[in-house]
């Protein structure tokens, strides 16, 4: 196996390109494990580790770009302001040591289905910058995932950023597990509420084939909730929401819980991230 | 000379001071050599194919293309064994490879070693191994009393049933003001430690192997290890390597014969690492119980009756069914004085994996069973739980279920009492949500959490049991070195963690007054230790080094008597200085042995115990009787289901405090244990084959599951062992479990019948 460390990103597309198979590494949280059980051998690694720009954020027409490496404890420390959905899901994943090295794009590549970066990325619509020698383009989130651990990417394309609007209203994360920490997500939910154009945003996790939108939900809140009088959501609201989200998942029966566990859950975080979202939102 | 003053404090780090593992700070860095970093320069490596079903005929087995494979030296099946082909730790029932038939998924078929770990791991799957799919035997209950379920053994399907009868149920019924009934279901829990199986088998010139592996017993590998390899005892020498934790999982074989086949085969050193996965495959695991329970007790709360069915699921082989099922028995009805008794306990082969030792072995289950009832019967009273365990509670005088008279202090009313007058923890501060069920994950800001609180008490067999005579053996040397006395401590003892290292050492400081002890490698060159189980090896390991020591002390004082003419009783040995009772100071030690080396070698066995009957259950088949009680305070989410267990109380009476720090470490993870048994650890079988093996799915609690712990210690001295101390490794595995359930049902009022508790048993979905 060839290990290639390129120095800069046109070295790194270089590499991707030319290395049919080649798997870029970021943290390697999820990379080393695959290789440790045999899961996958790659005939290369493309380390991107020594792209230094790759593990900074920087703002762009109102967007946070994150750079490919950036480490999930780097995001909780200087994106809870901005992007809060993202940065209460980034402390929920694994231990100190796992945030100190995974990084939120590496989520993007796994495209597990019980990523915990894929919720508040699908609230705040993201986008996904997709680079390759041939050029760039930018990928929707929604459009990214494609199935379990399938992703909208050519081999030879590298996520070089993503980006996410900067925070226009209240956001939540919410995260089943069977431990109170180190725990892969049973099912998960993020919600972002965009106070200027009084629409909301909605994710789940685990629950499905991919990552995705509660979209009816999310069209019956942004019509149901009393934006102007700010008054509290009606238990009505709240608890209809909840079902819109639970509707729209399709989730499985396996070892971490069952299927109507993880329907009952979804409806359960819905109801309260949105009150806690709306709290902030009538208080601000 | 001078009259001796305050002498009792001037040797450090004797018994009942803490002072520092000679491990510790190696593990916390690092640093620490485990089996599985054990390095030899021409060594290859060992791997092992397994069977992916847990029942299969085997036709045939092709190694042709493996053995072809570049790289790889041997490939072993059966057929290559060269002594004995089936071991046990109590029945040699267990292939050392599959010969015609595979019991459980996971079974080893055969064996490659090659010159890199990844061509071997390579090599086994092209060993083509034709099987012939069985139907498997899952459930225990067929088992046990199903006779037209498959045979998995020539003798059937039931290893041991054990009943157990005091009195006259039936009649005692009818005196029964109240009945509570229950079935009770436990999960398959894993032992979870660290370190993988792993070790190096390196052939010797005389035609026989040294095996350095990480284990709990080496004298009774060793009693299995050389029929298997047909060598006498003598040419198999063992030797302990850093063993990353054990808690039963490693009183079975696992690679040992594998690796010493292949060591003795290409005549080059052999090293085998399991991975994880391979882990939970490669060692026993801790029984799954199905338990019915009924007690009958009168209006005021005293119990008139108490009868009891438990099935252990042994699954594919013998391991040490046997003896759980013995405690599931003996130890049916607890701590508690039942006048009329009824208990059929058995255990069983099945297809599912194999189930042996683990911490708190046979007790544990019977535990959250019987405790489980008592909370029904104080509700049933209205009794508060505390006080229906006490007016029960069996005190020194009392006898057990066995009839065996309980003649050392077993104050159990007291120590509920004093866990009564624990303070109980604040209300939850909701601020931080590190404080709340979920934790991080941020699913409530206090939403849906209600408290409960839960008791649990156990009642728990220290050292071996049922007539097996349990010893240990110590040399201890004498000599000085480098102008200061020291000792040195040799024992075939496993250090699996829990600082028996380290309190060695604080018994030889205490007992020749000196500070310098050297602790000997661990290894086969002296007598048997027994087992690092059974929370035994501070009576009996230790029991055996005191004794070596006080041997070493009396021929000393022989030859300073005849000296300085003194009568012998008259002398002691503190701070490296002999001292006299009348004349002080005599002399510095060092300078009174000069060249001399005192050496004793002692074995040191533990009061008889005796067999049951097999009909009855009567019989005095336990040497020592150790109590632990809990409360536990849970906070849980009652819409989601997720909880956090906030504090747990434990008051537990260990006789003599050997080595507090090491003492609380003790009851902290045993306690953490049996947390884990509560509410996140099982294995989950389906149709025999394990769905979760690894750390990402099969969950032990992290520093934010398990909360900190008020403990009260308590030191009534059992007279017949060593200082008066009691066995703590396992007690607190057995209580904890069920005050957990407890709480767990106080704050959502559901009935709960099986642990590990899961999310969705306590919403509205189930
Ligand atoms: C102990 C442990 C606990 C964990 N807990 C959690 C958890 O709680 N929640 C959770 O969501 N995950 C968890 N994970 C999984 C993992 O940590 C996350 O998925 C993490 O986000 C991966 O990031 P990484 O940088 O380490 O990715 P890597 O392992 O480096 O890469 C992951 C995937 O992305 C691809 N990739 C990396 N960079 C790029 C790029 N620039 N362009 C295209 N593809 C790329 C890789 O080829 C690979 O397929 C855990 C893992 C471990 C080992």
């Amino acid at each position: 196996m060839e290990f290639l460390r390129p120095a800069t990103w046109r070295e790194a597309l270089e590499a991707q390109a030319n290395h049919p198979g080649a798997v870029p590494i970021a943290g390697g949280t999820d990379v080393m494990v695959e290789l440790n059980f045999g899961r996958n051998r790659p005939p290369a690694l493309v380390d991107l580790t020594a792209v230094d720009e790759l593990a900074e954020w920087s703002t762009v027409d109102g967007e946070i770009r994150i750079g490919a490496t950036m480490s999930y404890t780097k995001i909780i420390a200087e994106l809870a302001e901005e992007l809060p959905g993202l940065a209460m899901a980034a402390r929920t994943v694994g231990s100190p040591q796992i945030r100190n090295r995974g990084t939120a794009v590496g989520n993007l590549g796994a495209a597990s289905p019980a990523g915990d970066s894929h919720p508040p990325l699908l609230a705040t619509g993201a986008t996904v910058e997709a680079d390759s020698v041939r050029g760039s383009r930018d990928i929707r989130i929604e459009e990214f995932y494609l199935g379990v651990k399938r992703k909208a990417l050519e081999p030879d394309e590298l996520i070089r950023a993503i980006r996410v609007p900067a925070k226009r209203g209240p956001q939540q994360f919410s995260k089943i597990g069977t431990r109170n920490a180190m725990v892969i997500a049973v099912c998960s939910f993020g919600i972002a509420l965009n106070t200027l154009d009084r629409t909301v945003g909605t994710g789940i996790g685990s629950a499905a084939p991919t990552p995705r939108h509660a979209g009816d939900a999310e069209e019956f809140l942004a019509g149901n909730l009393p934006w102007d009088d700010r008054d509290p959501v009606p238990d009505g609201v709240a608890r209809r929401f909840g079902e819109l989200v639970a509707d729209a998942a399709v989730p499985i029966d396996d070892v971490r819980g069952p299927a109507r566990y993880r329907t009952h859950a979804l409806s359960v975080m819905a109801r309260r991230t949105l009150g806690w979202a709306w709290e902030e939102y009538r208080c601000a | 000379m001078t009259a001796p003053t305050n002498l009792e404090s001037t040797t450090s780090g004797g018994v009942g001071d803490s002072p520092q593992r000679p491990d510790g700070t190696r593990k916390v860095k690092g640093e620490f050599a485990y089996s599985s970093d054990l390095w030899h320069d021409d060594m290859l490596w060992g791997a092992t194919l397994r069977s992916p079903h847990p029942h299969a005929g085997i036709t045939a087995i092709d190694i042709g293309e493996a053995l072809a494979t570049p790289g790889v030296h041997a490939v072993l099946t059966h057929d290559d064994v060269p002594g004995v082909r089936y071991y046990g730790l109590d029945h040699p029932d267990q292939p050392v490879l599959a010969i015609d038939r595979v019991r459980y998924q996971g079974e080893p078929v055969a064996l490659v070693a090659a010159e890199h770990p990844e061509v071997a791991r390579r090599a086994i799957n092209k060993i083509g191994v034709h099987y012939q799919v069985l139907e498997p035997l899952t459930d225990p209950r067929r088992a046990a009393f199903d006779a037209s379920a498959p045979r998995l053994h020539e003798h059937g399907n039931v290893v041991r049933h054990q009943p157990v009868r005091v009195g006259d149920v039936q009649k005692a019924r009818a005196e029964a003001d109240v009945v509570v009934q229950g079935e009770y279901q436990i999960g398959m829990q894993d032992q979870a430690f660290l370190g993988p199986e792993s070790g190096l088998a390196v052939p010797a010139e005389d035609g026989g192997v040294d095996l350095y592996v990480a284990t709990q017993w080496m004298h009774v590998d060793l009693r299995q290890i050389a029929p298997c390899l047909g060598l006498p005892e003598d040419k198999v020498r063992m030797t302990l390597s850093g063993v990353g934790g054990a808690f039963g999982a490693r009183e079975d074989l696992s690679m040992q014969v594998h690796a010493a086949m292949l060591a003795l085969h290409t005549g080059r050193p052999i090293k085998i690492v399991y991975n994880r996965e391979e882990s939970f495959y490669g060692h026993v695991h801790r029984h799954p119980a199905i338990m019915r329970y009924e007690h009958g007790a009168t209006r005021d709360g005293k119990l008139v009756y108490a009868k009891a069915e438990t099935i252990l699921d042994g699954g594919a082989y013998t391991s040490s069914t046997a003896n759980v099922v013995g405690n599931a028995a003996s130890l049916g009805v607890g701590p508690y004085e039942v006048p009329n008794v009824e208990i059929d306990a058995y255990g069983v082969y099945t297809n599912n994996p194999p189930c042996g030792a683990m911490r708190g072995f046979g007790a544990v289950q019977a535990c959250y069973a019987y405790e489980s009832q008592m909370d029904k019967l104080a509700a049933a009273l209205d009794m508060h739980p505390l006080d229906v365990r006490r007016v029960n509670a069996v005190s020194e005088g009392s006898k057990l279920a066995t009839g065996q008279l309980v003649d050392t202090p077993a104050p159990l009313a007291e120590m509920l009492r004093r866990l009564k007058n624990i303070p109980l923890p604040d209300p939850t501060d909701n601020s931080d949500i590190r404080n709340l069920p979920g934790g991080v994950s941020n699913t409530t800001h206090g939403e849906g959490v209600r408290r409960g609180v839960g008791y649990g008490v156990g009642l728990k067999n220290i050292c071996f049991s049922e007539g097996f005579d349990d010893y240990s053996t110590a040399r201890v040397r004498l000599e000085v070195i480098g102008g200061e006395p020291a000792a040195l401590v040799h024992t075939a003892a496993a250090e699996v963690g829990q600082g028996l290292v380290t309190l060695q050492a604080q018994i030889a400081r205490t007992e020749l007054g000196i500070e310098r002890v050297t602790i000997a490698p661990a290894d086969t060159q002296i007598g048997d230790a027994g087992s690092s189980s059974a929370s035994r090896q501070s009576y009996m390991t230790g029991g055996a080094v005191k004794t070596a020591c006080e041997a070493v002390r009396a021929s000393l004082f022989g030859r300073a008597a005849a000296r300085f003419g003194l009568p012998e009783e008259d002398l002691s040995l503190i701070g490296g200085k002999l001292i006299s009772a009348r004349a002080g100071v005599l002399v510095a030690l060092a300078d009174f042995l000069g060249d001399e080396v005192i050496e004793e070698v002692r074995e040191y066995h533990h009061r008889p115990t005796t067999q049951v009957d097999p009909t009855t259950g009567q019989g005095d088949s336990h040497t020592q009787l150790a109590l632990c009680v809990h409360r536990a305070v849970v906070d849980v989410d009652v819409e989601l289901g997720l909880l956090k267990v906030v504090e747990l109380s434990a008051v537990q009476d260990v006789g003599k405090i050997l080595n507090r720090t090491s003492l609380e470490g003790q009851i902290h993870g045993g306690t953490a244990q049996g947390l884990g048994l509560a509410v996140m650890e099982e294995i989950q079988l389906s149709e025999g084959k394990l769905r979760n093996p690894s750390f990402t799915d099969y969950l032990i609690p992290t520093i934010l599951d398990m909360p900190p712990m008020r403990l009260d210690i308590l030191e009534n001295a059992d007279p017949h062992a060593p200082y008066g101390l009691r066995g703590a490794g396992e007690p607190s595995t057995l209580s904890s479990t069920p005050a957990i359930a407890a709480a767990i049902r106080d704050a959502t009022g559901l009935s709960l019948p099986r642990v590990p508790v899961r999310p969705d048993d306590l919403t509205p979905t189930s």
